[in-house]
């Protein structure tokens, strides 16, 4: 008997499966917004797809001429430098102390509760601290995303490594490895490809950490723009800059799932 | 028995607080012997095992090994192979034979080039060869069956050379037929390295079937009021006549 939990959609079927709930909310969405602008033609709060179309296109190539750039283009790279920033110092700290706390009992025993105290303090209630201590600039907001990011991912991969089997370490000691050897040929490697998740699931909240920064203080990034024109109830040019960002943001998963199933196969089960 | 004592025993406890898992151990483990431990669960069959690897030190009695106090630390003059987690799933099979090649002769690295590189990949290629792997020594682990991960095991720890080798119920998880290729596999290794081993398992007949001596581990003395206040110690101790030259005395 056919049931529920034995239905596997083929591949085709799944790609259409999976389609169907977006393409209902864009044609939800698109009702809706002729619905509103049968009843007022100016309605702002639900622009059509149209107008969003016609406001992207205008940020995207309009060369605005006071600061001279075109501003989707300035927004998006401001953005994604402090993004990169600070993922590249959270991914650093946390390889660093996340290895050394995976490997060495005694260097967990040291760091690990300073590291959980800053783990439980939220981010954003640092952030006037961060603003007082660096400035307004791009220090900051970098210091935010690494801050807000860098405790759970050290964590997440101290208890990863610890949790490497015992007979691997006894094993290496066995075959004449010292204690760095250890941390470098066993620990580390096999940490990277967790490295790599932890950062994909890290990416969420790094993101929330810019946007609140750029909104706060800031001249340049999209975060700053959303909250710009929301003075003006442009939605015509907030939902354009949403889907930008998710876009951007499925992009860089993306990409580091490639590069994981690229750089180590072995952890991928499709070996080679 | 052949050989010099190569690992001593002298009146050996392992006791955690309250709890006595070994008691009263005295014994020596000849050079070039293949001994193997029995016992039920719990009788501290691999506690043995953890003493003479070094990973495990006794709190009363002592250990030694080749005339010498055991350092409770491991090292490179013991090999080990257990049931599981026993190569490295980041490496592919020439790689984890190559791994304690590169450790031995690169502390700060742990990598190899050139020349040195070379030699050292044709002495694991033939280590490969000797256990079977010859053709699959670019595969990671996950791509192998379970016997061949034993075998690579095998593999990583002998390119060492180890004074003796530690098994760890290795063939436990294995089907019997892929069981008794092994136990071929393990024999021809002792015998052409000249080994000394010490196996831990849970299969009687096996022990008997490779041993060149059979210890069983159990309590003598049992309170079963307090279970945990008397520990295993080697009940029986049986030497067999198969020897190592090839006499098939004991068949």
């Amino acid at each position: 008997m056919t049931r529920l939990i034995t239905i596997r959609p083929g591949p085709r079927a799944r790609v259409l499966a999976g389609a169907l709930p977006i393409a209902l909310l864009l044609i939800g969405y698109a009702l809706a917004a002729a619905l509103r602008h049968a009843d007022n033609p100016a309605d702002k709060v639900l622009p059509t797809l149209g107008a969003m179309g016609a406001a992207a296109w205008r940020m995207g190539t309009h060369v605005d001429p006071v600061s001279g750039q075109i501003a989707l283009v300035a927004d998006t790279l401001a953005s994604v430098m402090r993004m990169g920033a600070g993922l590249a110092l959270a991914t650093l700290t946390a390889l660093v102390l996340g290895l050394l706390l995976g490997v060495v009992p005694l260097a967990r025993a040291v760091f690990g509760p300073v590291i959980t105290l800053i783990a439980v303090i939220p981010p954003i209630a640092v952030l006037p601290i961060l603003f007082i201590a660096l400035g307004l600039g791009e220090a900051a907001k970098i210091a935010l995303i690494a801050v807000g990011i860098a405790p759970y991912m050290t964590r997440d991969l101290a208890a990863y490594v610890a949790a490497l089997p015992a007979e691997q370490v006894i094993k290496a000691q066995t075959l004449g490895a010292n204690s760095w050897l250890v941390a470098i040929r066993v620990a580390l490697p096999q940490m990277l490809p967790r490295l790599i998740e932890t950062l994909r699931f890290s990416m969420g909240p790094a993101w929330v950490f810019l946007i609140a920064a750029e909104a706060i203080a800031s001249d340049v990034g999209l975060g700053y723009r959303i909250f710009l024109v929301r003075r003006y109830l442009a939605m015509d040019i907030i939902l354009p800059y949403v889907a930008w960002i998710s876009l951007l943001a499925i992009g860089a998963d993306a990409l580091l799932r490639l590069i994981s199933a690229r750089a180590f196969p072995w952890a991928h089960g499709d070996a080679r | 028995m052949t050989g010099a004592a190569l690992i001593e025993l002298h009146n050996v406890w392992v006791e955690y607080g309250d709890t006595v898992v070994l008691e009263r151990v005295s014994l020596a483990i000849a050079a070039g012997s293949f001994v193997a431990v029995v016992g039920p669960s719990g009788a501290g069959k691999s506690t043995f095992l953890r003493l003479i690897l070094g990973q495990e030190a006794p709190s009363r009695g002592h250990v030694r090994f080749a005339g010498a106090p055991m350092a409770a630390t491991c090292g490179p003059d013991r090999g080990v192979v257990f049931q599981r987690y026993s190569v490295f799933p980041h490496l592919t099979v020439l790689g984890n034979v190559l791994f304690g090649l590169e450790c031995a002769a690169a502390p700060l690295l742990g990598r190899l080039f050139g020349t040195a590189r070379t030699a050292a990949r044709d002495e694991a290629r033939a280590m490969l060869d000797a256990v079977g792997l010859g053709h699959a020594q670019d595969r990671y682990p996950a791509q192998l069956s379970g016997g061949m991960q034993q075998r690579l095991a095998l593999a990583q720890a002998l390119v060492k050379h180890p004074r003796v080798l530690l098994l760890d119920e290795p063939f436990g998880a294995l089907d019997p037929g892929i069981r008794g290729d092994m136990h071929d596999l393990v024999t021809r290794l002792w015998r052409d390295h000249g080994l000394t081993i010490v196996m831990v398992t849970h299969d009687i007949a096996e022990a008997f079937k490779l041993g060149t001596r059979v210890l069983a581990f159990d309590k003598r003395r049992h309170d079963p009021h307090a279970p945990q206040r008397y520990g295993a110690t080697a009940t029986y101790d049986v030497p067999l006549l198969r020897k190592p030259d090839g006499a098939k005395a004991a068949s």
